[in-house]
């Protein structure tokens, strides 16, 4: 305070232009400060930035799938974006059951029409990322167990998904997520 | 800082006065940790933990250099790099399983401290900075520990991550984004690893740099005691050198049985047999369980099994979780008993030893398969857990009786002794 009532008297009347005790001192300090603080958090943004994923992970995100090979019954586990996708050719017994359900009493309603593409009903595309933590769910390899509801089971806690990969008992909060795809002809998928 | 009566550092070599007047790093030892710091005359064993927890960081320090000497953080060569140290590098068997053991007898050491400040009531003023900069602590050094167990990149390292990241993809809108952002890819690979490596080196010296302050803060007003009651005249107190290096130095020598005989005949007793396995991102293991000193947290986060209101139950887990440990933060000020010791406080003693073994119940179940009793039991317990801090512990410090102090820190050493005890405290005995 003495500091600027000292510099305020030795300057001549209007000599800072406005008066009123802005001087031209403090217009200085504002912008210089102004200018570093601003400079200081742009710089953050290549900082934080750099942790996204990076263009080659980017690059990988979309995959093609051949399913000529996949049965009725069958389903087969590939990888996009470096976790597990589950491709299932459901049989009609499998659809049936799927559609026989009263969607009102589902944790995460959703009826297997909006889970699949049109003219596809018996291909079910679903991440093999259980809803609940993360854990790969069983049910889509060869005999392994695919729990009370016919679909898939996760063994780390207990969730079980009927043949539409909805969720039906256990701590997951929703269905298996059905990931973006497209089917480019009718044997090939691109998932991404 | 400290005691009128504390020693003066006085170097007699030349060479000691002509450093002393030019950097006094010297007199800032023996001030801190020598003869110059009095320190009250009755601490008992657990008071050895501190000292316990600086050596548990030095070793971590030093192995851990030493690893990251032969270790490669790429998802491709991580795992064969640490079979590599474990068959190949000269004692390196030895230095990692140091190194694995040395974070279990670390946390064995700082849960043991940090209770030691819940019975003791350590957190009160004027030494609440302390426990803040604990808890701090604490939590450096936990995610120092989760990143490093990621680091040999086996089945538990790998899906320990993505059960932990998947934590923050709870957080509503955001969460996606977030997990995505830590991992720098849509699941840990290299990218996660690599960035888990280097903050795993850096957070050390961070938590040294904390451990400075914490240091610091609590050479302002000294040690509490036993007793609770404050340093009131020269007798209750003796100095730091040789009293308190002797009896910190029987302690070590104590600690270092236990950690050798864990380290010589069960190093892979804590661990799991799993983390043998290269990380499989298509594969899970049957049995997700972290690392047994995140158990009690791992069980309150899986105790929330249906959704609380609005909030789903997967974000409740993980809020819950965290609060687990932030509402140590607020300790200082949940618990409003002027009394400090849990000796003289009737009440207050017996709840600490159901928080103890409540915290042990929470500790087993968060080891155990997430499937009945043991997530009806979680539930239970973690309620208890948050019911001790923000219920019980305001109750008894309103209603508690407590009994009574003794006069002095030497009343409760040597008795009542009207000559030697009720001296005015502008005489110092041993003067």
């Amino acid at each position: 305070m003495s500091d600027h009532a000292g510099a305020e008297a030795v300057l001549p009347e209007g000599a800072a232009g406005s008066g009123e005790g802005v001087r031209r001192r403090d217009f200085i300090n504002i912008a210089a400060v102004s200018a570093a603080g601003v400079g200081g958090v742009v710089t953050l943004i290549p900082l934080i930035s750099q942790m996204a994923p990076s263009a080659d992970v980017l690059a990988a995100s979309s995959t093609e799938i051949d399913i000529s090979a996949i049965q009725p019954g069958q389903a087969i586990k590939a990888v996009f974006r470096k976790q597990p996708v589950f491709v299932r050719n459901l049989t009609p017994k499998e659809i049936a059951e799927a559609d026989a359900v009263d969607i009102s009493t589902l944790r995460d309603p959703q009826t297997l029409t909006e889970r699949t593409k049109e003219g596809h009903e018996n291909w079910l595309i679903t991440m093999g990322v259980c809803t609940h933590l993360g854990c790969v769910p069983l049910g889509a390899g060869e005999g392994e167990v695919k729990g009370e509801f016919g679909g898939y089971f996760c063994p780390c806690h207990g969730s079980s998904y009927d043949t539409a990969a909805r969720i039906r008992k256990g701590p997951a909060p929703k269905n298996l997520e059905v990931p973006e795809y497209e089917f480019t002809s009718d044997t090939i998928v691109k998932i991404g | 800082m400290s005691f009128p009566w504390a020693q003066e550092y006085k170097p007699q070599a030349p060479l000691m006065q002509w450093l002393d007047e030019r950097l006094p790093l010297p007199r800032l030892v023996y001030n801190a940790v020598g003869a110059g710091y009095p320190v009250p005359r009755n601490l008992n064993y657990m008071w050895n933990f501190g000292v316990l927890a600086g050596f548990c960081l030095a070793l971590q320090i030093v192995t851990g250099v030493i690893l990251a000497m032969h270790y490669a953080a790429n998802a491709g060569v991580a795992f064969d790099s640490v079979e590599h140290i474990m068959r190949d590098v000269n004692w390196g068997w030895m230095l990692r399983y140091a190194h694995a053991n040395g974070a279990s007898a670390f946390f064995v050491v700082v849960y043991l401290h940090i209770f030691r400040g819940f019975f003791y009531s350590s957190y009160k003023a004027p030494r609440e900075m302390i426990w803040l900069l604990g808890v701090l602590i604490f939590l450096l050094m936990m995610a120092t520990a989760f990143m490093g167990y990621v680091l040999p990149w086996g089945q538990m390292s790998f899906w320990g991550a993505k059960v932990i990241t998947g934590l923050f993809g709870a957080i509503p809108l955001v969460g996606e984004p977030i997990q995505q952002w830590l991992l720098g890819g849509f699941a840990p690979d290299n990218a996660a690893l690599n960035r888990f490596f280097s903050l795993h080196f850096l957070l050390p010296f961070v938590i040294a740099g904390v451990v400075i302050l914490h240091i610091w803060a609590l050479h302002i007003p000294g040690s509490s005691n036993p007793t609770g009651v404050e340093v009131k005249q020269e007798s209750d107190t003796v100095p730091f050198h040789p009293y308190y290096t002797a009896k910190d130095g029987f302690g070590l020598g104590v600690f270092l049985i236990g950690y050798c005989a864990l380290l010589f005949f069960a190093p892979n007793m804590l661990g799991h047999p799993d983390n043998y396995i290269p990380a499989n991102p298509l594969s899970t293991p049957a049995h997700i369980v972290p690392e047994w000193y995140f158990w009690p947290f791992y069980a309150i986060l899986r105790a929330f099994t249906s959704d609380f209101f609005f909030i789903p139950a997967k974000l409740m887990g993980v809020l819950a979780m965290f609060s687990a440990i932030l509402v140590w933060f607020f300790l200082p000020w949940l618990d409003r008993s002027p009394v400090r010791s849990g000796h003289y406080r009737p009440m207050f003693r017996k709840f600490f030893w159901v928080l103890v073994i409540d915290t042990l119940i929470l500790g087993y179940c968060g080891g155990a398969p997430a499937e009945e009793p043991y997530v009806m039991i979680s539930q239970v317990a973690a309620i208890y857990y948050f019911a001790h801090f923000l219920i019980i512990l305001p109750i008894v410090s309103a209603i508690e009786r407590p009994a009574p102090l003794p006069f002095s820190i030497t009343e409760a050493v040597l008795g009542k002794d009207e000559n030697a005890v009720l001296a005015p405290p502008a005489v110092p005995l041993s003067a």
